[in-house]
């Protein structure tokens, strides 16, 4: 049996080894969240997963949320990677918040292939493209679908009712109406 | 351009053009000049577990590359549940996985007591337990019958399906569905168990060891199936866990890790099984894997069976989140109004995250769920293991025949439903 070394705070380790990072952590329900910048999410996961301590060896999913219509935030959606320690049986989240007009994120294939795929149903139901994707294309909806149906603003199967004080707004997020 | 064409004196229907230069990095460069084939598996076959198509690429009858296609199976479900309340959602989760929607249930209620801070009391925990495993010897038995039918046992299927009525037979009397019960709701499960669930559970656990050892006999030492299964779609521990792999397929190649073990949820704690392991990372090891899970889920049935009372609590008391008894009704005022309540507007949720995972029987089903502090849910997405699967696929089939892809998919146990939600 090898040595194992004791297992670390991932957010104090982080700041430690990586000074500047980490922008916020959050604890919910004995769940830890770590915010990081777009640009610096794929050090951050190469060094969980590397790291004596942390070893968070294992993708478990990537989950894009949609926040519109909240105004009071600066970035329309969140990306959160949920990182699973088989070590030492426990999980992480770590979190990127990116704006609708950018909705860029670099792509996790990396450092685990497996993203490929959950990355590219991002890129199909929620419109975040990755860079440096091997195979950014469709993967549930049809290749000419237009829209992306996760997004908030995408009705649910029918028309939403434009009223005059709302007509801008649906008008907005409505690709077809404006053909 | 390189483009694929039909030659002028074939008939109409079989006039098909297309542009192949969109393959460009998918397949190698060898099937633009003509020396490789493409050839389209599916959607439509009966061995691809539904619709799942794979283009291929073959040289001679040698896959040199594979490429899934999945999403004809897309329904929305992720959508779906978000304009749902949280209560009604778990029958929407119902039609993912649909060899083992109790499993689907079971994240998605996991994930929404740990958002809204809801205890399930421990008995209403025990019916879980014991519908899980019956889930899981339903889901294993489809498994067993296709994958031996796709190379060519017709017989494993009929008998593997005969037990497998049994249990549906079994959670019908629970949830009075065979399949898609809904009968796990946030705080318990839906209703008691009946008074004859626990004899004819009885009954079920006495004849079915002998019906285990019998499919394993037919297979296990069979020189025709040992020929078709190892050495075929080897994977390694390590390369099975950087592409997601989970369940059954992970443990095949060596990899000891069981959701139920690890990080036990819903009192798995308590109960004393094995996690069956294979060593090459084969079909075989896979196979096996997955059979030796069937005793190690009669050993928990047997347990659980031993601890269940006949009565006690089913689901939990906290008014504010589970509707109360219909006996109630007729004599309290306050169960009205929360009876009101919770079938109109339902609960609310705090605005935050979290993630909740179960061993289903294919693997680890996560449920990511973002409350809004409404009644309604800003965001569910379900980690799937059948999509993961599929996505590592063109990595187990490289090098191998065509008549390998069948055995491959049938020892990942791919369910399509699971994979486009």
């Amino acid at each position: 049996m090898p040595d194992i070394a004791p297992p670390q705070d991932p957010g104090n380790a982080l700041q430690a080894a990586m000074p500047g990072v980490l922008r916020d952590t959050h604890n919910f329900r004995e769940e830890t969240t770590l915010v990081v910048a777009p640009e610096d999410v794929v050090a951050t996961c190469r060094f969980l997963r590397d790291t004596p301590g942390l070893v968070y060896n294992f993708l478990s999913d990537i989950s894009a949320v949609d926040y519109w219509p909240e105004q009071e935030r600066p970035e329309r959606f969140g990306i959160c990677y949920h990182l699973l320690s088989m070590l030492y049986s426990r999980r992480l989240r770590v979190k990127i918040y990116v704006a609708e007009d950018e909705a860029e994120a670099p792509t996790m294939t990396g450092v685990w292939p497996g993203a490929n795929w959950l990355e590219r149903e991002i890129f199909d139901l929620m419109g975040i493209s990755f860079t440096g994707h091997p195979d950014m294309r469709r993967i549930l909806m049809p290749a000419d679908w237009d829209g992306h149906p996760q997004r908030r603003d995408y009705p649910l199967g029918y028309e939403q009712v434009q009223f005059s004080f709302n007509a801008e707004e649906i008008m907005k997020h409505k690709p077809l109406a404006k053909e | 351009m390189a483009v694929i064409e039909t030659p002028a004196d074939a008939p109409d229907v079989y006039r098909w053009e297309g542009n192949i230069e969109e393959l460009r990095g998918l397949v190698s460069e060898r099937a633009f000049s003509g020396e490789t084939m493409l050839l389209n598996m599916g959607p439509h076959h009966p061995s691809t577990h539904g619709v799942l198509r794979v283009l291929l690429e073959l040289d001679g009858e040698q896959i040199v590359n594979a490429v899934p296609d999945v999403g004809f199976l897309h329904t929305g479900i992720e959508k779906t549940i978000e304009a749902k309340t949280y209560e009604k959602g778990v029958t929407a989760t119902d039609r993912m996985d649909y060899l083992s929607p109790l499993s689907n249930n079971m994240a998605f209620c996991l994930a929404v007591e740990k958002l809204v801070d809801l205890d399930v009391p421990p008995r209403a925990q025990l019916i879980r337990v014991i519908c899980l495993e019956l889930q899981r010897i339903a889901s294993h038995m489809v498994w067993l019958g296709t994958h031996a039918i796709d190379l060519g046992a017709m017989s494993v299927l009929l008998y593997a399906f005969r037990e497998r009525e049994k249990v549906l037979d079994m959670l019908e009397m629970l949830s009075g569905q065979r399949m898609m019960g809904s009968y796990f709701r946030p705080g318990g499960v839906w209703r008691d168990i009946t008074p004859d669930f626990k004899p004819t559970l009885v009954k079920f656990l006495g004849e079915f060891p002998r019906a285990v050892e019998d499919y394993q006999r037919l297979l296990e030492k069979n020189p025709i199936w040992i020929d078709r299964t190892q050495g075929v779609g080897v994977i390694e521990p390590e390369r099975a866990l950087a592409w997601g792999m989970s369940g059954p397929s992970l443990r095949g190649s060596g990899v000891n890790w069981d959701l139920r073990k690890s990080m036990p949820y819903s009192g798995y704690e308590q109960f004393t099984f094995n996690v069956p392991l294979g060593e090459h990372g084969d079909v075989y090891d896979r196979f096996m894997c997955r059979i030796l899970e069937l005793w190690e889920t009669m050993r928990i049935l047997n347990q659980a069976l031993e601890r269940l009372d006949d009565s006690g609590p089913f689901r939990s008391d906290n008014r504010k989140f589970v509707p109360p008894p219909r006996s109630e009704l007729g004599q309290s005022m306050e169960a009205v109004i929360h009876h009101f309540k919770l079938w109109t507007s339902g609960f609310d949720a705090p605005d935050e995250e979290v993630y909740a995972a179960v061993e289903s029987p294919r693997g680890e089903i996560g449920c990511y769920l973002h409350g809004t502090g409404g009644n309604m849910p800003r965001r569910v997405h379900f980690k799937t293991p059948s999509f993961m699967h599929i996505s590592s696929l063109p990595l187990l089939t490289q090098g191998h025949f065509i008549a390998d892809l069948v055995a491959i998919i049938g020892s990942v146990d791919i369910v399509l439903g699971d994979c486009d939600r």
